[in-house]
């Protein structure tokens, strides 16, 4: 069977507008979470997020391609960018014809929806921009993508909730495995950090007003924030006939459904994924160094996933560090799973396990090594991430040391 | 429609009733106050709607997490409890 490898990786986050400075801040256990600064914030009962701070539109976008590029599409586009440079591919003709995109979002154009709602029914305006469709559109992110580089092969946008990253890179990895393409641009990107996004998370009454405590006592729910991260995924041979550097091997992933309740977790679909993914790399769960947690802070989240990490790991899960980063950057909704995969390749490639920060008090809901606050120095040979959405959709991959 | 008004036309321990009922499925005549939302058949999603009717209902805020429902907050351990919280808020706005 075809193996598939990491040859590249960007990120435009809360954390950094790189991955070498995201690392930094993850090493660090700095936390993003601060003030949102959106327009209309004082009619929010929400007024904490993780919001990418000093980046520059104009700097990197021509400004008359910019009124075609939501705040996701740009997040993903930087990314982009910076993973292709990474992996020193040349898109030839011929590899353009074997080479394609698979992104995640669950919000796509969020706020180009936003913004012209407002011009509609708020300001009562009866026109609005003409691009308003390419930019709102789920696989805007996709097709720009497509476009810069030339990747001709299989495109399209995955939008499971919190999981579409994580599921959108299952499916990248599939269809290089099975010989569908030798490359493919893979990740998830989600802004949704305007008004209406964070209200309609308000309403769902499971966001917390103090900050984002995975795994600990006085947990009391998530913090949304905005981001993504982007990866070239190449088949392994293609990757090694030119040289390049392989960041981690992706050995398996694992999909299920809940079939249950629409935002209740579950514990059995999870188990299932977590099983397959390893069943499909073809390891045991000893084999696991670190699991990079869905962990979104809520109460169930934590609860849940806890005990299925304890039903699949058994006696092993005292030895694996099990982390959220969304602790520091905030839950990234569809583009969160793409981020948190940073966190596994440093700890495959560095030897460092990011941290959960904001950690007060273990729980006793939580048996997990949650890495409470200070970043760990072990050596990680397999790791596992986690992506449970609303609806109960489970997506898991896991990476293997190159 | 002024809240003297609307008190006087319907109870507030009424008004919240007929939300509950309108959740959970049954007659309002069926809900008892020392009625638990589990006895009613209601689960988290049926909970954050009550709490939006409520909110609705009577234009008042009302500080629930899903993630602390145990915290005092607002006590919905029984549809009394939550009456007494709603006309705890409904005073509270009105002064």
């Amino acid at each position: 069977m075809r193996r598939v490898v990491i040859t590249g990786a960007g990120t435009l986050n809360p954390l950094g507008h790189d991955v070498a400075a995201t690392l930094e801040a993850m090493r660090a256990g700095r936390c993003a979470i601060d003030r949102l600064t959106c327009r209309d914030v004082e009619r929010l009962t929400v007024r904490i997020g993780a919001e990418i701070r000093g980046f520059e539109p104009e700097t990197h976008f021509d400004p008359r391609r910019m009124s075609l590029l939501d705040r996701a599409t740009q997040i993903a586009l930087v990314a982009a960018r910076q993973a292709m440079a990474q992996s020193g591919l040349e898109v030839t003709e011929a590899l353009g014809l074997r080479a394609g995109v698979v992104m995640g979002t669950a919000g796509g154009g969020n706020t180009t929806v936003d913004d012209n709602y407002r011009t509609v029914y708020q300001e009562g305006k009866n026109r609005v921009h003409p691009l308003v469709v390419p930019r709102l559109m789920h696989n805007a992110a996709t097709s720009h993508i497509s476009m810069e580089f030339g990747l001709k092969g299989p495109g399209y946008t995955v939008s499971t909730a919190c999981a579409s990253a994580n599921h959108a890179m299952g499916q990248a990895f599939h269809m290089v495995r099975a010989g569908m393409a030798d490359v493919m641009l893979t990740g998830g990107a989600e802004a949704m950090l305007c008004f209406g996004g964070i209200k309609a998370w308000e309403g769902l009454r499971v966001m917390t007003l103090d900050t984002c405590r995975p795994f600990s006592r006085d947990r009391t729910g998530m913090v949304q924030g905005e981001g993504g991260a982007v990866f070239v995924f190449e088949e392994y041979e293609h990757a090694r006939a030119r040289g390049a550097e392989i960041l981690a091997e992706v050995a398996g992933f694992g999909m299920t459904s809940d079939a249950g309740d629409i935002v209740m977790p579950d514990r059995d679909g999870p188990v299932r994924a977590m099983r397959m993914a390893l069943a499909d790399a073809a390891l045991p769960p000893q084999a696991l160094g670190y699991v990079n947690a869905h962990g979104t802070g809520t109460a169930a989240n934590d609860r849940v996933e806890s005990q299925a990490l304890g039903e699949v790991l058994g006696a092993h899960l005292r030895a694996v560090p099990v982390s959220s980063t969304k602790s520091m950057h905030g839950h990234l909704i569809g583009g969160t799973s793409a981020v948190e995969l940073l966190a596994c390749l440093m700890a495959l490639r560095e030897g460092v396990i990011a941290p959960t920060v904001n950690f007060t008090e273990a729980c006793p809901d939580c048996l997990v090594d949650a890495v409470p606050n200070v970043a760990r120095a072990a050596r990680v040979d397999v790791a596992m991430s986690n992506a449970f959405a609303f609806g109960g959709l489970n997506a898991v991959l896991v990476l293997r040391r190159a | 429609m002024g809240l003297d008004v609307m008190q006087d036309s319907q109870p507030i321990a009424q008004a919240v009733i007929d939300i509950i009922a309108e959740q959970a499925l049954v007659e309002p005549s069926e809900i008892r106050h020392d009625s638990t939302l589990a006895d009613l058949g209601l689960d988290s999603l049926g909970l954050v709607e009550c709490i939006f009717g409520i909110e609705e209902r009577f234009g008042i805020s009302v500080p629930f997490n899903a993630n602390t429902p145990d915290q005092p907050g607002f006590d919905i351990s029984s549809v009394g409890a939550i009456i007494s919280e709603v006309e705890r808020l409904v005073a509270r706005q009105a002064a």
